[in-house]
């Protein structure tokens, strides 16, 4: 009997032109957990789908239990005891709570000659098993009606169901408020106790450090090492996870704010009661306007309000000394605002279009020849230009971007919204889901039109970033502004003072 | 040696899928034109690719629809309206049933004027109520299908339009420098698509919002107004493409142009035309009707019973979209 619950060795997939994962290998003991750590496209979530069976491995093995065993589909994963939590949540949103836990695996009874379903026994199962992951709602609730992390939570009830001795969380924490993330901490304990081994996969430097007990790092597809977590440090996980040493997190920025008010919004608020109300502020011409608040305080809403994506009933707009009316997006633009939506793929890129396409959609009135035929090769000099300025990676502007990894599909957006030339940037999570590398680079390139004499606003839920970048920071809670902080004298208390002030 | 005969077997093989309807294609037309070689005969060759003309046009109209995850299913039913007012607007000024009998006779420009312009309403309409309705194309143009129909059964009386002008049929037969007028009428029309789809701020929105239909917003495209273009655009091509069936069949009813819409987005998606949104083009599209048109002649040359006929067209489309749709598949 081999000490690890499950071990993976020598695992090698490969997409067309893209070799995933070389060799990469993991081991779980139970009762441990095992954070899995590596920039974006490292392959930790292949890897993870390799071991729920979601694909076929090119190569490699799997032993559980000290046996070696052929993984063909998520169900085999399930019935042998592994279980994922998905980054991207699945759920049924239509259908209850208990319904989603028991999806494909409803319990039955007979009914004459009939087969069917036992809802009694499913409710009473669910309610035993939510109470189990410490979440008290009803079972027979319609998950759509739930919030992001009690969907979350949801999901987790539903791996634990299965009874499960191995549980993959892939990034669980990502739209997560503190006191949620804390619920959560307390499950996997629990889960721990019974002698669960946990994959945990996170990009939050924090986390890993107090709950796991090992780290395994990937990069580029291939096995790092596996560190025992106790006396690691961040600066050595993110020097392995890079493979260079990263001297600053932070550029150094050289933009002056001046007295200048570019923006100024007052009284905004929502046609939604529980949305943003008399929000009022104002932007200074070059300066980074930092946009702090937990997850809910309706930065996004508030900020896409003013941006014409969501309807407001009060609240006026003065942009560079004139009232300017918004109705839809494409007025803003015209005025010279810009809008980097906080999801890249529901709201940003079109990914079966070219880099080419997406790059130039919002600046096509600049490509005319006269007056209605474009100028495709302007169009490819665009992509040119920006794909040197901000060393995007791609190999022909005709690419479809959903190929680019989320740092490059990130700087085609921004290289978007910058071939307007607009005066006002509004970054909603900027580097969100983007590996630590690109993060510096997007961090750079703000600093830069900083300097330029652009004004920004960027939201952003990492506390770090927003300390680091902003000259002043705005924070949120419950749909209303709570206070300004200058950036040179912001830290997490006070942002989180501010923060939490209604709850 | 063994590598370089692996990878250019792989180039076959993916050179095959890629080009898979094309292909079937060419194998049933050679396979009839051996079999019966009055296939290859010049007659039919033209009648076909009249034929295709229309269906193109029709198809082209459709195509902007289905590349924004929308649909027309009102497009058989509007070319059969536009075929009957055309045919209507036709008629000999001394025929006996004539529909309007004390009208003058309208040049030919201004049948066709008249006819699209009417049918651009319908095009508006399913425009307005797809964007700012929000309901979803398939039922809004299921709607209008059945009111273009009614209205076409109203206004005609259900009764068959006969005793065309000369020169109105004309259009279908005659040429103009050795070409057929209605294959040059597809001609203009496809290059004017072409030109649309491709070098035009309203061809890229187009793509765009099939896309990402929400990105398309936020990056600034007014999607309602570009919607509500391709729909008046699609509903002008039908009128066109009725307009043009009246003068080839000489006459209409109206059964005319009935279920053209199905096979037009059949022929779509055969064509490449993707219903998830986003893809498609002016030469896919044409591929896709040539494939349709092609099979029912070659099947109507061997003397099969045309009952039997719907039965292959069935397995074609599914065999075809399922071919082409592992170029975009993911491979797992």
């Amino acid at each position: 009997m081999s000490e690890y619950r499950l071990e993976m060795k020598g695992v090698v997939k490969t997409f067309p032109g893209v070799k995933a994962l070389d060799h990469a290998q993991l081991q779980l003991k139970p009762g441990h957990v095992h954070a899995l750590m590596g920039e974006n496209g490292a392959g930790k979530s292949t890897l993870m789908k390799c071991m729920f069976g979601i694909y076929k491995m090119d190569e490699g093995e799997i032993y559980y239990e000290g046996e070696k065993v052929n993984i063909t589909d998520p169900l085999d994963a399930l019935n042998k005891g592994i279980a994922m939590v998905h980054q991207e949540l699945q759920p049924v949103p239509a259908r209850s709570v208990a319904e989603n836990i028991y999806l494909g695996r409803y319990p039955t009874k007979k009914f004459g000659p009939f087969t069917v379903v036992d809802h009694e026994k499913m409710y009473e199962d669910t309610a035993a098993l939510l109470k189990r992951v410490r979440m008290n709602f009803d079972p027979k609730q319609k998950l759509g009606e739930l919030s992001v992390s009690q969907m979350q939570s949801v999901e987790i009830a539903k791996a634990v169901s299965a009874n499960c001795k191995v549980l993959i969380l892939d990034e669980p924490t990502s739209s997560l408020t503190s006191n949620e993330v804390e619920a959560l901490f307390r499950i996997i304990d629990d889960l721990k106790k019974e002698g669960v081994s946990i994959v945990y996969i996170s990009h939050k430097m924090d986390e890993i450090l107090r709950i796991s007990d090992e780290v395994t790092i990937m990069r580029d597809g291939q096995y790092i090492g596996t560190w025992d977590c106790k006396g690691l440090t961040t600066d050595f996980i993110i020097t392995k996870m890079v493979g260079r040493e990263l001297t600053n997190l932070y550029p150094v920025r050289e933009n002056k704010p001046s007295d200048e008010v570019v923006l100024k919004v007052e009284n905004f608020t929502s046609i939604h009661p529980r949305s943003f109300r008399n929000c009022s502020f104002e932007l200074h011409k070059g300066e980074i306007l930092g946009v702090a608040g937990l997850v809910g305080a309706q930065r996004t809403e508030l900020m896409e309000g003013v941006f014409g994506i969501r309807a407001h009933t009060e609240g006026k707009i003065t942009y560079k000394g004139q009232e300017i009316q918004i109705h839809r997006p494409a007025d803003a633009i015209k005025k010279g605002v810009a809008l980097l939506t906080e999801d890249r793929r529901a709201t940003g890129i079109m990914g079966v279009l070219s880099v080419a396409d997406n790059i130039s959609i919002s600046s096509l009135d600049h490509y005319l020849k006269g007056g209605i035929m474009l100028d495709n090769k302007a169009i490819v000099d665009l992509v040119q230009e920006n794909k040197e300025k901000m060393a995007i990676k791609v190999p022909s502007p005709k690419t479809a971007i959903r190929s680019l990894s989320g740092g490059n599909q990130q700087k085609v957006l921004i290289a978007r919204w910058l071939a307007n030339n607009p005066d006002v940037l509004i970054l909603d999570e900027p580097t969100r889901g983007i590996d630590v590398g690109a993060k510096y680079e997007i961090y750079c390139i703000i600093a830069d039109l900083a300097k330029q004499g652009k004004s920004i606003i960027m939201i952003s839920s990492e506390m770090s970033e927003i300390i680091g970048m902003s000259d002043r920071v705005m924070v949120m809670c419950d749909g209303r502004v709570t206070g300004f902080i200058p950036g040179k004298e912001a830290t997490q208390e006070n942002i989180m003072a501010l923060a939490t002030q209604f709850n | 040696m063994e590598d370089t005969k692996k990878i250019s077997g792989k180039k076959v093989k993916s050179w095959i899928t890629n080009n898979a309807i094309i292909i079937l294609m060419l194998v049933i037309v050679i396979a009839v034109g051996i079999m019966k070689p009055k296939f290859f005969g010049t007659s039919n060759l033209i009648n076909t690719l009249k034929n295709i003309s229309i269906r193109y046009i029709i198809a082209l109209g459709i195509s902007g629809c289905l590349i924004t995850t929308g649909n027309d299913l009102s497009a058989g039913r509007v070319a059969g309206f536009a075929a009957c007012l055309a045919a209507i607007l036709a008629q000999k000024a001394g025929y006996s049933g004539r529909f309007y009998p004390n009208m003058p006779e309208l040049p030919l420009l201004a049948i066709f004027a008249i006819v699209i312009a009417i049918c651009a309403i319908f095009g508006l309409v399913n425009g307005l109520v797809v964007s700012y309705l929000k309901v979803q194309p398939f039922i809004a143009t299921l709607g209008m299908q059945q009111i273009v129909y009614g209205i076409c059964l109203v206004y005609t009386g259900a009764n068959p339009i006969g005793g065309l002008r000369s020169d109105f049929t004309g259009i279908a037969t005659q040429n103009i420098l050795g070409i057929p007028v209605l294959i040059l009428i597809a001609v203009v029309v496809a290059i004017c698509f072409w030109f649309l789809y491709n070098k035009t701020r309203h061809g890229k929105y187009m793509y765009a919002i099939g896309g990402n239909e929400n990105a398309a917003e936020v990056a600034g495209v007014n999607v309602p107004k570009t919607k509500i273009k391709i729909y008046i655009l699609a509903s002008c091509m039908f009128g066109l493409a009725g307009v043009l069936l009246a003068a080839k069949s000489g006459g209409a009813s109206v059964q005319t142009a009935y279920g053209y819409e199905l096979d037009a987005i059949a022929a779509s998606t055969i064509g490449g035309v993707s219903t998830t949104g986003g893809v498609g083009t002016v030469p896919g599209v044409l591929v896709g009707v040539c494939v349709f048109e092609v099979l029912k002649v070659a099947l109507q040359f061997m003397g099969i019973d045309s009952s039997y006929t719907y039965l292959v067209q069935g397995l074609v489309i599914i065999l075809a979209v399922a071919m082409d749709i592992r170029k975009y598949l993911a491979k797992k």
